[in-house]
């Protein structure tokens, strides 16, 4: 097999018994990404000269010494909302067509203290708004498993790097589901810590009291070992927890014996694609054999978690893309009269469509008259959500759910019907409203092939307990080992 | 519940766009159409209930007043559009 579409842990392994150099390591994805990158599109910016370079010189650290982390010489992809200083950080608008960050993001920072080497920044949806990575500026990404469909976004470009080889893993983030949904549509394991795990410093903010940075991997091992290196406080992120460092892998491999799986049926209800269903009804069966504990919780308010999502996201992202004015950086309107028609020209012709819609939307619910009516119901909204939540994890440790109603679907096929689009949506928001942390995981395939994306949840920093659920499961069914179809002969 | 055409001039002046007319045309469609969804919270009655802004009871952080090394004025300007003599340049605000 080609090392480009090994796991980190499997390359650690080779790296560790000095099998192979980080240098053929990076070359492989290298050769991978000069085979497939033209099909799936999965990158905004690549840097694979600098990548080759930055893995001979780890390479020659490392013939005085051991490897200092697991992720040392392993090359990855950032989404292109994380500030890289040197790089540009679109966020896939013309807004920043030639945005060069004065400062890293913190998770950049962690990875390059660990030895990461970055080979490139990846395609979303324009200020990560949107589920299928179609709102790029730039381009278009194809989902690996069928290029007529879309990756699900808004973190497409990162799902599509890891499912297809081009990366060993990414990083993406995760507002409403924007980590979980690509992965679940691609066929990768995504995860969105709990709010606070992961510091947020340096992350281009949408809905600032919603975002996470978490990581995509081609399994639940490398999700614990990303995991590992990117979490802990950072003093510049007044949100970051303040928690002792933890080792993910430690338990990772304990089973689930005696452990309560919750399954609710608000998740199952009307517009759930039947292969979907069928699908987590094998995995349930799946854990009840490994010794979990199936049982029945329900929701009072999940079915107003969308439109609560809807009203609190677009309310902070407009008054966070009030930043946008044309005057400290990024793109400025040519032609103007004063400097109100410069605002107004420059964020008219610098935003796309969606973005536009979700200012309008969110300016429009925060406005004198409304406020009461859309965003502080919806806030309060938000509180009974939180509680259902808290009442569903006092009966179960983990609840089991689809990630998205359907898997991938056609692009073009969404796109001018916005709440249809939102509604991909519907199983991943409730968990941003309630702060806790959700990992998507393969489950298996449809009749068309496409793979299908199973949610896991649990009560806020459970995230060893997911991981070990995940790892469960991933190691039953191995589903790791499936791969993208993908046609590198053209 | 219907947007008017003045309801998203009104609006977008506050955001600071602008839209042409067939654009408020399409607004007022695909706006409205999430606004209507949106109306499904008014079922709830939440007069008793707290609004949630952070999931976590964040508190105030605080730190230790003491300068810090920050971006040079040149770091900070080096992304401008148009810049004069160490500051951001903007067309004239006042006659």
């Amino acid at each position: 097999m080609e090392l480009s579409k090994k796991t980190i842990h499997e390359i650690n392994d080779l790296l560790d018994k000095k099998e192979v150099t980080v240098t053929e390591v990076t070359q492989s994805v290298v050769n991978r990404i000069d085979a497939v990158e033209n099909s799936t599109a999965a990158y905004l910016s690549l840097q694979t000269e600098e990548a080759l370079i930055a893995a001979r010189a780890v390479d020659e650290k490392l013939r005085e010494r051991k490897r200092r982390t697991p992720l040392e010489g392993i090359p990855y992809g950032l989404k292109d909302n994380m500030c890289t200083q040197g790089i540009l950080t679109t966020c896939a608008s013309k807004m920043l067509y030639n945005f060069n960050p004065p400062y890293n993001a913190h998770v950049y920072d962690r990875l390059i203290d660990e030895g990461g080497i970055l080979l490139g920044k990846t395609n979303m949806d324009e200020f990560a708004m949107g589920s299928s990575t179609e709102n790029s500026a730039y381009k278009i990404t194809h989902n690996p498993w069928d290029l007529n469909k879309v990756p699900g976004g808004s973190s497409g470009g990162s799902a599509v790097a890891v499912a297809a080889d081009t990366a060993f893993y990414t990083l993406g983030s995760d507002t409403g589901g924007s980590i979980r949904q690509p992965a679940s549509f691609c066929g990768v394991v995504g995860m969105k810590p709990t709010y606070g795990l992961v510091s947020r410093y340096g992350l281009v903010a949408f809905a600032s009291s919603l975002d996470q940075i978490g990581p995509l991997t081609k399994d639940v091992e490398d999700c614990a070992l990303v995991l590992n290196a990117i979490i802990g406080h950072d003093a510049k992120d007044s949100t970051s927890l303040k928690l002792e460092k933890k080792d993910y892998t430690q338990n990772l491999k304990q089973g689930v014996k005696g452990l309560k799986i919750g399954v609710a049926q608000a998740f199952f209800g009307e517009g759930l694609q039947p292969e979907v269903r069928k699908s987590l009804e094998e995995a349930i069966e799946v854990y009840k054999a490994l010794g979990a504990e199936i049982v029945d919780v329900s929701f009072q308010h999940l079915d107003y978690a969308l439109s609560a999502y809807y009203m609190i996201s677009s309310a902070e992202a407009s008054s966070n893309l009030a930043r946008y004015d044309g005057i400290r950086y990024g793109y400025r309107a040519e032609e103007y009269d004063g400097l109100v028609d410069l605002y107004k020209k420059t964020r008219s012709q610098g935003f796309g469509d969606e973005v536009k819609r979700r200012i309008m939307l969110g300016t429009y619910a925060l406005s004198s008259g409304y406020y009461d009516a859309y965003y502080k119901k919806a806030m309060q909204v938000r509180t009974l959500i939180k509680e259902d939540f808290e009442q569903v994890f006092g009966g179960c440790d983990v609840l089991l759910t689809p990630t998205a109603p359907t898997t991938a679907f056609g692009i073009g096929e969404k796109t001018s019907n916005p709440l249809e689009m939102y509604l991909t949506d519907i199983y991943t928001v409730p968990v941003n409203i309630a702060g806790i942390p959700g990992i998507s995981i393969p489950s298996g395939l449809d009749n068309s092939g496409m793979p299908i994306g199973m949610q896991l949840l649990g009560p806020i920093l459970s995230e060893e307990n997911l991981l070990k659920v995940a790892w469960a499961f991933e190691n039953e069914k191995g589903l790791k080992n499936l791969k993208a179809p993908l046609e590198t002969e053209v | 519940m219907s947007l008017t055409r003045e309801d998203v001039t009104y609006v977008a002046n506050l955001a600071r766009l602008e839209f042409t007319p067939d654009e408020v045309t399409a607004l007022i469609d695909k706006m409205g159409a999430v606004l209507d969804y949106a109306e499904t919270l008014s079922e709830l009655d939440t007069s008793t209930v707290k609004a949630t802004e952070h999931v976590l009871a964040v508190q105030n952080v605080f730190r230790e007043d003491v300068p810090k090394p920050c971006l040079s004025n040149e770091q900070a300007l080096a992304n401008a559009p148009e810049s004069e003599a160490g500051c951001f340049k903007v067309p004239r605000v006042m006659e």
